[in-house]
């Protein structure tokens, strides 16, 4: 099918921003920058763009430890998530999240979490916030293949069930749980499989295919908004870097990530794709890739000129204060 | 200063006042909802929703599935959507399946996203028959975590109050209800009786010394007080209604008073409130105390089914008049 070229070009822009955001912070946190340090997520630009393509402005995101990606597709600027990353003042979160902990709650975007497996709850109970307040929204919980081996994220997930609550649940799964491979520790090896065993459109999808995530996460959205309930969408996908940033791990063969790199990469194929289909010239390609450079570039610039956050607030925001005065 | 309340048929129950304070927010409020276990046909395991499916219908008191890590996260995610839900996680030994749920997110969203989470954790507590896994006392753990507000009302008046005040506020509350307490009757307020967290209320004047309590020990400790008056010690009893917000202010003022100072539950001793309270309290009171806060708790072991060896490790009428004889005798 040929890609609609507007619509094309702003998803490749976005994978390519993610991966160059991504890189660049990766280097950036081996040299200190990025208190706490970060998970890079180069590789799965497509999962994130495509999701995220499908859905709402105003729709409901909770994610992982892995979620620059996400959080970029969403549309928070590449900035102030850099300067969260530094846990500057102007970051999303005041610098009190850091990478793991990004989140624009008013604009729909719930958090990246410390704790796998967290964020299907989250979604599930945004979801029931929407269905109860009776909006026209949804809400999509990340999770990896690690968190699906956690208790709470099939609770939350029969709860969507008998709720019929409108989430859409998508498995980030790049196949890795920190050092250990997915097939090593996940009981039948069918993830897609646990997720029709709850009565639920169930799904395992090529995760590097932007295009493929779209229209799984489009679907999916129509049926939550037709009030069928929510999806479950395993999708396949492949982290080029380390669990964390500066890890050393002998867990899987350099052959293997290249095999990766080199046949499957989603940026790759969705600009050979649109460049053949005529919808962009490799001109406007390397363009592209100049533009989103500089962006990144600047959100370096600002990250780093922003202020540190004021010491003297640590106890700001514990709670309201309204429950009677903390002493 | 209030007395405590003669009790009529015609009052409401410590379960019917919960009741009363919900429906009445419920009638105010479109986005508050419950959800828990049993709630619509049982009206939950102490009556304490009896009837208000019937009212409000089955999108607002929905009954869930015994999964407490995705009842919390239910709560956690609609709460910073924009509802106000009540929890019921039935007995508060059950929230340890969703302690993740409550401690790591709910306690933090404010803190770190600025959002307000207006999520009312409800859960019977204290000890009384059930054996270990129904009567633990976790409260310290809950008022020990940054971000949590921690309710414990002894009597019908205070559990309506301060469910109407839960009701509206932004933060995330456990409110917890002793089960032995649940068929107490007694006064309530009207709709616009809101009891402020962090306010303790004084349920008895006394002259000689006081104990400073909450929860089902309040009844152990009126009982001391006859024992004590009738032996010419005249007791008086602080009920702290909550325990985060604390009410400092009466504390303080309460040791100041006396000097001689009892500070009661039926929690485990070692790291409980009452240690907070006594340490606290000393700190800022040493000069005033005539000798140390004597505290009175429970033993540090699990609680027994046998009804005998449940009540012998934790603290009686009689343990607390030994107490207060201590702090007498200084």
């Amino acid at each position: 099918m040929t890609t609609d070229s507007k619509w094309g070009k702003e998803t490749l822009r976005q994978m390519l921003l993610i991966r160059n955001f991504e890189e660049t912070a990766d280097k950036l946190t081996l040299r200190g920058k990025v208190p706490g340090g970060m998970h890079n997520s180069s590789g799965q630009e497509a999962v994130a763009v495509g999701v995220m393509s499908a859905l709402d402005p105003k729709d409901v995101i909770a994610t992982t430890h892995r979620s620059h990606h996400h959080t970029i597709a969403k549309g928070m600027p590449v900035n102030i998530v850099m300067a969260e990353l530094f846990t500057k003042a102007t970051g999303c979160s005041g610098g009190r999240g850091a990478s793991m902990h990004l989140a624009d709650v008013e604009n729909g975007h719930f958090g990246g979490n410390g704790i796998v497996g967290a964020g299907v709850g989250i979604a599930m109970g945004a979801a029931l916030g929407i269905k109860q307040m009776g909006h026209k929204k949804v809400a999509v919980g990340f999770v990896g293949d690690g968190g699906v081996n956690t208790g709470r994220t099939w609770e939350a997930v029969n709860m969507a069930v008998i709720y019929k609550l409108p989430l859409i649940i998508i498995v980030d799964n790049n196949q890795y749980a920190v050092e250990t491979f997915v097939e090593r520790v996940t009981g039948g090896n069918d993830i897609a499989k646990r997720g029709a065993g709850f009565g639920l459109p169930s799904f395992t999808i090529d995760g590097q295919d932007v295009e493929e995530v779209h229209k799984h996460t489009s679907e999916a959205r129509n049926r939550a908004l037709a009030g069928e309930g929510p999806t479950f969408i395993n999708a396949l996908t492949y982290r080029y870097y380390g669990h964390n940033v500066g890890e050393k791990g002998q867990y899987r063969t350099q052959e293997e990530i290249a095999d990766w790199r080199s046949h499957r990469d989603p940026i790759d194929r969705f600009s050979a794709k649109l460049i053949s289909e005529g919808a962009l010239t490799q001109a406007d390609y390397e363009a592209m890739i100049k533009s989103v450079a500089k962006e990144i570039e600047e959100a370096v610039d600002f990250a780093e000129k922003s202020p540190l956050p004021d010491v003297s607030t640590i106890l700001d925001g514990v709670d309201s204060g309204l429950l009677g005065a903390r002493k | 200063m209030s007395t405590t309340t003669p009790t009529t048929q015609q009052n409401p129950t410590y379960s019917e006042a919960f009741q009363s304070g919900v429906r009445e927010e419920m009638k105010l409020n479109p986005n508050i909802f419950i959800l828990g276990t049993d709630l619509v046909e049982r009206g939950g395991h102490f009556a304490q929703v009896k009837g208000i499916a019937q009212e409000f219908g089955v999108d607002r008191v929905k009954d869930s599935p015994i999964s407490e890590a995705a009842m919390v996260a239910a709560g956690l995610g609609s709460a910073m959507y924009g509802c106000h839900p009540i929890i019921d996680l039935n007995f508060i030994d059950f929230s340890l399946g969703a302690m993740d749920e409550i401690i790591n997110q709910a306690a933090k969203i404010r803190f770190m996203f600025n959002r307000p989470v207006p999520l009312v954790i409800r859960a019977t507590s204290g000890v009384a028959l059930g054996g270990a896994h129904h009567c633990n006392s976790l409260e310290s753990l809950f008022a020990h975590t940054a971000g949590l507000s921690v309710a414990v009302p002894s009597r019908a008046y205070d559990v309506k109050g301060l469910i109407k005040t839960a009701l509206r506020s932004p933060d995330p509350v456990i409110f917890l209800m002793h089960k032995k307490l649940s068929g107490v009757r007694g006064e309530i307020g009207d709709e616009n009786t809101f009891i402020p967290f962090g306010s303790a209320h004084r349920v008895k004047s006394g002259k000689d010394a006081a104990i400073i309590s909450y929860g089902y020990t309040i009844v152990s400790a009126q009982k001391a007080a006859q024992t004590l008056a009738e032996q010419g010690i005249d007791v008086e009893i602080i009920d702290l209604r909550t325990l985060y917000p604390l009410d400092t202010d009466t504390i303080n003022a309460t040791v100041q008073k006396f000097g001689r100072v009892v500070v009661a539950d039926e929690a485990p001793m070692f790291g409980s409130i009452t240690a907070e309270i006594a340490a606290t309290a000393s700190e800022v009171n040493f000069r005033h105390l005539k000798g140390p806060i004597v505290r009175v708790g429970a033993a540090r072991a699990p609680l027994s089914a046998n009804p005998q060896m449940s009540e012998a490790a934790i603290p009686s009428a009689n343990d607390l008049v030994e107490a207060v004889k201590k702090v007498m005798s200084y």
